[in-house]
Formats: structure tokens, sequence, C-alpha cells
């Protein structure tokens, strides 16, 4: 048991060390492509956006029949940030505190 | 992000380790959360202990080490354990696009700096113009959401025993840190054809992959980028034609329109 938890583990570092690190090497040589530099460009705004609704899809998904509680707790969080001076961590506090209310009261 | 206000120079190492901690804050608020969930999903599993800060520390990767415990519970086939990691971490291969890497001085910290590339540390510093960033500040945020992550899980396997009902929800704070970062991206008129893109991209993964999402929309809004830029290249090329590229560049552009 102990050797194969060390096997599995070592597997999956290796793995995800290898995701992150070789697409950084391959794309060395194409820093000066047009394209390339594109694309780092158009993506980090998109992937946050694509990071955003996958998250709160999970959420909603594990909430069950209380999936609302995630739709009132993201409209806290884009209303504290649009009205309060768009200060992230005051933003994400508000709304996490109105989900763990509302999750362990209700 | 709130360190526009700061106007530290540059130099001072330890300002920019505050800076780079002070970075943190805000998904930290998220990651802790879910590293105690770790630890208590280990507990729960009757797994070894160590099995927690092994995960955090050799794989890094949160959404993939709450997926692995189960696994690891039902000793899954080590295949099937590649196989999914490799899928589910598939889109760390994107974040080399635009992640501030050449930031980070060469050597360990660079090395350090890839292998804790984890979502929150892309959405963090990839939201920062580059050129307010350095190597200590970079690496210190890196290293502080490690530490909430390998912390949180610590104390999962502490109070896993103490408390047979936890308080839940916390692990709203990330969806919160991904909203409020995409409110702050789509600020400027040039990010919305992105922003579209990717809503479209992550609208057509739910519907038909709602079992690997977020890989799917990766993919659907790279292939629409690759088209938004032989669209673009094509018009440009029409309108006022430009010397041609060196060859990669001109390899990726004749690739790209041959595929749209």
């Amino acid at each position: 048991m102990t050797w194969y938890l060390i096997a599995a583990i070592a597997l999956g570092g290796i793995i995800t060390l290898g995701l992150r690190a070789l697409p950084f090497a391959m794309l060395k040589p194409l820093r000066r492509s047009k394209f390339v530099r594109s694309l780092g460009e158009w993506m980090p705004a998109g992937i946050v956006l694509i990071l955003a609704v996958v998250v709160l899809r999970d959420e909603i998904v594990a909430r069950g029949a209380d999936w609302w509680m995630v739709l009132v707790a993201t409209a806290v969080t884009v209303a504290v940030h649009l009205l309060a001076g768009r200060r992230i961590l005051l933003s994400v506090a508000a709304g996490t505190a109105c989900y763990v209310a509302l999750v362990n009261l209700l | 992000m709130s360190a526009a206000a700061t106007p530290s120079a540059p130099g001072s190492r330890r300002s920019e380790a505050l800076l780079g901690v002070r970075d943190s804050l805000g998904v930290g608020i998220g990651i802790f959360p879910l590293g105690v969930a770790l630890g208590i999903l280990v507990v729960q599993a009757g797994l070894p202990l160590w099995v927690a800060p092994a995960l955090s520390v050799v794989i890094f990767a949160g959404s993939v080490e709450l997926l692995l415990v189960g696994m690891l519970a039902a000793a899954t086939p080590l295949l099937t354990i590649a196989i999914t990691v490799f899928a589910v971490n598939f889109r760390h291969v994107f974040y080399a696009f635009s992640f501030p890497l050449s930031r980070v001085r060469p050597g360990l910290p660079r090395a350090y700096s890839v292998y804790a590339l984890i979502d929150e540390a892309y959405a963090t510093y990839v939201m920062i113009p580059p050129e307010r960033l350095t190597s200590t500040r970079i690496v210190s945020g890196q290293a502080m959401m490690q530490l909430y992550w390998v912390g949180g899980g610590l104390i999962g396997i502490a109070i896993a025993s103490a408390l047979s009902a936890p308080i839940e929800g916390f692990e709203f704070a990330l969806a919160a840190t991904f909203t409020v970062m995409t409110l702050d991206a789509v600020r400027s008129k040039r990010e919305v054809p992105q922003a579209l893109l990717a809503a479209l991209a992550v609208a057509v993964a739910v519907a038909a992959f709602p079992d690997s999402t977020m890989l799917a929309a990766l993919v659907i809004f790279v292939a629409l980028l690759a088209v938004r830029y032989a669209v673009a290249a094509r018009r440009r090329g029409v309108a006022d034609p430009e010397p041609p590229d060196e060859r990669p560049a001109d390899g990726e552009t004749g690739e790209t329109g041959a595929a749209a």
C-alpha cells in the first residue's frame, strides 16, 4: 500500500510538472511568431472568465437544490466589487461571507 | 490590482516580497479552506496522514489532488491515475502563452515558478502589468499560495477527528476571485472580443462536454482565437501588405489560414 501510494503520487507529480514546464520550453523558439504573441495577449481575459464559469458551475452542481445560493453570493460579489471601488479582497470576502452564511444558516 | 497604488521602487527585496504576500491574500481565502477540505478527505478515506502534505508538495494542483484521494483509497491502477492527472491538468499547457515567466530570475526561482504554476498563480500574475512584476514578488506570492494549501491540509487533518460537521462554503472564495478578476479584465474595450469568445466556448463546453468542461472550453477558446487571428491576418493583408514575418510566424499563419 505504501509503495503504491508513493508511486501514484510521484507519477502524478511528474505528469503535472511536465505539463507545466514543457510548453515553456517548446514556445521559446516561437516567441517571435505573431500568432503566439497574439494568443498570449488574448488568452488571459478569456481564461479567467472560463475559470470563473467552470468553478461557479461546479459549485452550483454540488449545491443541488440550494443552487440559488451560488447565484446570490455571486451577485453580492459583483455588486460589492462595482460599488465599493474594485478592491479584490473586499469583494471576495463579502461574497464568501454571504455564501458561508447562506450554506450554514439556512 | 490593489498593488497599483503602491509606489514602491522595485529593488527593495523586502517590499517586493510583501507585495507578493499581498497578491496571494485574495486567492488565499479560497485556497486555504480547500486545503482543509483535502486534509479532511484524506482522513475520512482512511489513507495515511502523510498523503495530504505529499500530494500538496509533489503534485500541487488543487482539483486533481481532491480527485486522487478517492482514487488512491480505491487502489485505482496507476495507468488510470496517470491518464486522469494528464487529462485534468492538461489545461496548464495553455498558461505558458501568457504567464510572465520572463520576469522571474532564471535558475531556481524560475524552476519553482513553473512547478508552482497553479490556476490561482496564473490568474493573479497575468492580470498585473509585467513591468510592475519582479522575480521576488512572483515567487513569494506563489510560495505563499503553496503555504496556504499545505498548511490547510495539515489543519484539515487536525480538525477531521475533532469536528464532526465543519463549517462549509469557504471554497466559494475561488469562484468569487475568478469572477472579480474577470470583471477587472474586461474593463478595457480591447478585452471584450476575447471575453465574448471565451463565453461562447464555455457555453458550448458546458452543454456538450459536462464531464470535462474546463479542458473542452480551453480547446474551443483557442480554436476560436486561431480563427480570429486568421481572419484578422487576411483582412490586414488586404488593407496594407506587411513585410513577411520570420519563418516560424509564416508557418503559423499559413496553418491557421488553411484551417479557417
